[in-house]
């Protein structure tokens, strides 16, 4: 990896994100919206005494599932059109390593993900009196994180699409699991033994449980930040597997 | 003179298809090197194995003294594709100064190469706005912005105006006239005229390896277009047997 290399890559990519103005509206509008409509949807139901709100629940956990969804989706296309429009090719020709591509979108995304998050947090905390027992800035820490770990799953998945409607669809397989079995729908500890397993073996459910313990302590717990340790880990990992399907010689 | 390329047996296979049967020939130093050749000949494949992104099925490419593709090679080989591969949604300027700075090259020795593909003009426009031919020449000055020892250009001047056209092959001769070594495909054989050396080749077969005067010479025709049909003809009837069937 050259520092450089992967500066003026990170600033690519940030400006092609700058250019595309919409994108940038719906990544800023989007998760407020849908805070607002959980919002509504929960104004009537009276909190069970003791227990945090049923919209503080949920809308905590949304902060760190909005970045997720949307940096796998953006990464999984914007790398496609790296593969497709023949830039791959080209910066495979040139000094730019691997790494330096990859961590460059896990850069660039993952601060669009972190922004995405700190905006959406302003909102619920702001606008829906989110309460929290801890710091919103580690909410938004782990968004970031999970953005992260979006961007590097994107990554990898888009090695094993040719066109865009393949790459969508690996949303729905990759996204839709982690966040079925993340523990806020059915609480971990009350899943069937095997689905717990697999609840496991997904990163995503860390981050889940890393948000969950800033939700219910007032100082980020030794949990929370063994938690927030493997979703990187996992991030790296998922980079690390990227960069050996990225091949500078094909057929 | 050492050459730029040296190129001995080379074999490659995309899927279960031969696209190239064993091509040897060797591209001069500080020369524009021509690749003519129909499309689909083998032209892209061969530039590929050039530049070290083929995966060939036997022979070899030497590059400026090193296996094709080493790592080494990539900061003093530029590659233009045959689909401009610059990125759309981001300016003229923008794609012409990240790979400058890929290859360590400044801010200004981007405009400067922008200039040079006559795109000064549209230097804020985003690439996606562009025409075809503005395109392929934004592409062509990101391969020219590292100011490479060895330039691989496919298919550069399709779909521009001859004026530009003229202006584009004058300004590859002043690159070999300071040392640069050109590859330059094209499947119009009157650019042929323009280039210092040709290889032609069809059917993944090495056709000609000579100048244009020594086509000339060799065949009896001045038109190069001709020459070459005879070349064809000649080496069909010689026992290119194969290449009569496909026909």
């Amino acid at each position: 990896m050259n520092p450089r290399i992967l500066a003026v890559t990170t600033g690519r990519i940030l400006r092609q994100l700058r250019h595309d103005r919409r994108t940038v509206a719906l990544l800023v509008v989007v998760p407020t919206a849908l805070l607002t409509l959980v919002h509504f949807m929960y104004v009537d139901r009276p909190t069970p005494p003791g227990q945090p709100s049923f919209f503080d629940r949920v809308a905590l956990v949304m902060l760190g599932f909005f970045p997720f969804i949307i940096m796998f989706l953006v990464t999984s296309i914007a790398m496609l059109r790296e593969r497709t429009t023949g830039t791959l090719e080209r910066l495979l020709t040139t000094p730019l390593g691997k790494l330096d591509l990859l961590f460059g979108y896990g850069i660039a995304f993952g601060l669009a993900g972190a922004a995405q998050a700190a905006i959406a947090s302003t909102a619920a905390y702001g606008l829906f009196d989110l309460e929290t027992a801890g710091s919103a800035w580690l909410v938004v820490l782990i968004a970031a994180v999970s953005a992260v770990l979006a961007v590097a799953l994107g990554l990898l998945c888009s090695a094993f699409a040719r066109t865009e409607f393949q790459a969508v669809q690996f949303m729905p397989v990759v996204v839709l699991p982690q966040l079925l079995l993340c523990g806020l729908f059915v609480p971990r500890g009350e899943m069937a033994g095997w689905l717990q397993a697999v609840s496991d073996v997904l990163p995503l459910s860390y981050a889940v449980e890393a948000l969950q313990e800033v939700g219910a302590h007032a100082e980020p717990t030794g949990t929370m930040w063994r938690d927030v340790a493997i979703v990187a880990g996992a991030a790296v990992m998922a980079l690390v597997l990227a960069a050996a399907t990225l091949r500078r010689r094909s057929g | 003179m050492q050459d730029a390329i040296t190129i001995r047996d080379l074999v490659v296979d995309r899927g279960r298809r031969r696209v190239l049967h064993g091509i040897s020939c060797a591209v001069p130093r500080g020369s524009v090197t021509g690749l003519l050749g129909p499309s689909g000949s083998g032209k892209t494949t061969l530039m590929r194995a050039v530049v070290g992104v083929q995966v060939i099925g036997g022979g070899s490419v030497t590059v400026l003294g090193q296996p094709a593709g080493a790592a080494p090679l990539r900061r003093r080989v530029g590659y233009l594709t045959q689909a401009p591969s610059v990125y759309a949604d981001l300016t003229v300027r923008e794609n012409a100064r990240y790979f400058a700075a890929l290859h360590g090259r400044r801010a200004t020795d981007a405009d400067r190469a922008v200039a040079e593909v006559g795109l000064g003009g549209a230097a804020t426009q985003l690439v996606g706005t562009l025409s075809g031919g503005q395109r392929s020449r934004a592409s062509l000055a990101c391969a020219l912005v590292g100011e490479p020892e060895l330039i691989v250009l496919d298919e550069p001047t399709v779909g521009q105006d001859p004026v530009l056209r003229a202006d584009l092959w004058a300004r590859f001769h002043a690159l070999a006239a300071t040392g640069t070594t050109l590859l330059v495909s094209s499947h119009v054989m009157d650019e042929a005229a323009r280039c210092d050396r040709l290889l032609l080749i069809r059917q993944g077969r090495l056709v000609a390896d000579d100048t244009p005067d020594g086509v000339r010479a060799r065949t009896g025709v001045d038109d190069l277009e001709e020459a070459f049909l005879r070349l064809i003809r000649t080496s069909e009837a010689r026992g290119g047997r194969t290449d009569a069937r496909e026909q």
